[in-house]
């Protein structure tokens, strides 16, 4: 405990000595210039490296997966809109061009499901279109920044994991996609009422468009765009984090809104 | 707040607390804008970009990684700043009383190069942009924390006018501070020996420096 008081004190300098302590200080501002031209060159740090500012940026990411999963609610709603709001035409958006969309057939797709789970069979389109449905108008907002309000229907991902006998204790669910994609959630946000299987969309709910993540798409309103992965083919339950397509170069994990 | 000088013939200006807050902010502030502009530039709000040579990350989740790595140290030290201006009356003493006809006496004389700068003691017009650009960076903090957490958060992007509305403030308040930020340079600019006294806290005593006035 250093009392206030107890400082030492303070120096009488000679007339040299203090220009000295002035020379001293303006080395101290030159470094000081120095260091924001340091900054200048940190511009090239972009987690793609692998250098020490990459890291202190990867585990600065890490701690703000953990920050938004203590901010997250399983209860909290996303705002829901009237179908006058809805974003006509809505965005199309993918990490390759609209001519490279992926055509998955109806007749022969399945959705298969593995890891902690105790039924693993696939699922045909029918058996899923054959399970409860759930409707909402939700703001999808893309981690670029620009947002548009999108209708869509499907089993909630919450009701599917109980019906294949999911382990809900498991930390992560992981999704696997025909365009290559895949990404993964965390439990709390898959077992939100407002997740998603999306089978359909649009203003008259049609089947999903070939663009729109033709057969089945998740819909997550609590993350980021990029979460919700089209044309799923396979889900995981799992403890093993199984990271994502733009997680692994970067995106934070969670990416809850 | 004024300490019993250490050196002879020099007085404190600035307190240890307001010097150290003041450069962790400068340089968090240059990271916030340089991610920020980056960000910006993945789906931008008007119609220009910014030049990639002023942004900071390369692509846009490194941008993000920097803005929201940046955006702790930066929320820290504001805290940090706020509550020791309020407990040692920083805020009461310096930036406080102000009023709508001191401004107006004094930015008439500030700009007519008839405004004494008197080290250690804000004019009406330092005064208010002290004040402003602190509101300022609590709009800043709060359109992004609105636009973080729009769900999580809903209420208080709501009050912004919901998600997009709130992107605009975000960027309007950005351009706020990046003025203040203008003015503040070209003013350390006109007064350099401003400049040293937030560096060390101190300055040279002068016999009748609260009556001298700046060569117009």
């Amino acid at each position: 405990m250093n009392h206030r008081d107890s400082r030492r004190s303070p120096p009488s300098l000679e007339p040299a000595q203090q220009r000295q302590l002035v020379d001293v200080q303006r080395r101290l501002l030159l470094r000081g210039s120095l260091s924001l031209g340091a900054l200048a060159m940190l511009s090239g740090c972009n987690l793609q490296d692998g250098d020490s500012v990459d890291r202190v940026l990867w585990s600065m990411s890490r701690f703000n997966d953990r920050v938004q999963a203590w901010l997250f609610s399983g209860q909290r709603l996303a705002p829901t809109f009237a179908a006058s709001e809805l974003t006509e035409p809505f965005p199309f958006n993918a990490f390759y061009p609209q001519y490279n969309v992926p055509i998955v057939g109806a007749s022969d797709y399945r959705l298969e499901v593995s890891g902690m789970v105790q039924e693993r069979r696939p699922w045909t389109l029918d058996a899923l279109r054959a399970l409860p449905q759930r409707a909402q108008i939700t703001r999808h907002i893309c981690i670029e920044g620009w947002s548009a309000i999108g209708q869509w229907r499907g089993v909630p991902l919450g009701d599917f994991l109980k019906r294949i006998g999911a382990d809900t204790s498991a930390r992560y669910v992981g999704f696997q996609c025909a365009d290559r994609y895949y990404t993964s959630i965390d439990m709390a946000s898959a077992l939100h009422p407002q997740t998603l299987l999306a089978l359909e969309t649009g203003r008259n709910l049609e089947a999903l468009p070939d663009e729109y993540g033709f057969p089945l798409r998740l819909r997550i309103p609590t993350k980021l765009g990029f979460k919700s992965a089209k044309h799923v083919t396979a889900i995981t339950v799992t403890n093993t984090y199984p990271g994502g397509y733009w997680e692994d170069q970067g995106y934070n994990w969670f990416s809850g809104v | 707040m004024n300490n019993p000088m250490s050196f002879p013939g020099y007085r404190r200006i600035h307190a240890g607390p307001v010097r150290m807050t003041h450069w962790l902010n400068a340089g968090c502030m240059l990271g916030m804008f340089m991610s920020g502009w980056g960000i910006y530039n993945a789906s931008p709000l008007f119609g220009f970009t910014f030049s990639h040579s002023l942004t900071l990350g390369g692509w846009l989740g490194g941008n993000i990684a920097w803005h929201l790595a940046i955006m702790w140290v930066l929320v820290i030290n504001g805290l940090g700043y706020i509550t020791w201006g309020v407990l040692s009356r920083h805020f009461r003493h310096d930036l406080l009383p102000l009023s709508p006809r001191a401004v107006i006496t004094d930015l008439r004389a500030a700009l007519t190069f008839r405004l004494a700068h008197r080290l250690g003691h804000y004019n009406a017009v330092q005064k208010l942009l002290y004040l402003g650009v602190i509101a300022l960076c609590v709009l800043v903090v709060l359109s992004g924390l609105a636009i973080w957490k729009p769900v999580q958060f809903h209420p208080l992007t709501a009050l912004l006018g919901g998600f997009d509305t709130a992107r605009y403030v975000h960027f309007f308040a950005m351009a706020g501070i990046g003025l203040f930020i203008a003015i503040h340079l070209v003013l350390v600019a006109l007064v350099p020996r401003t400049l040293w006294p937030m560096i060390s806290g101190r300055a040279r005593s002068r016999q009748h420096e609260d009556d001298h006035h700046e060569p117009s």
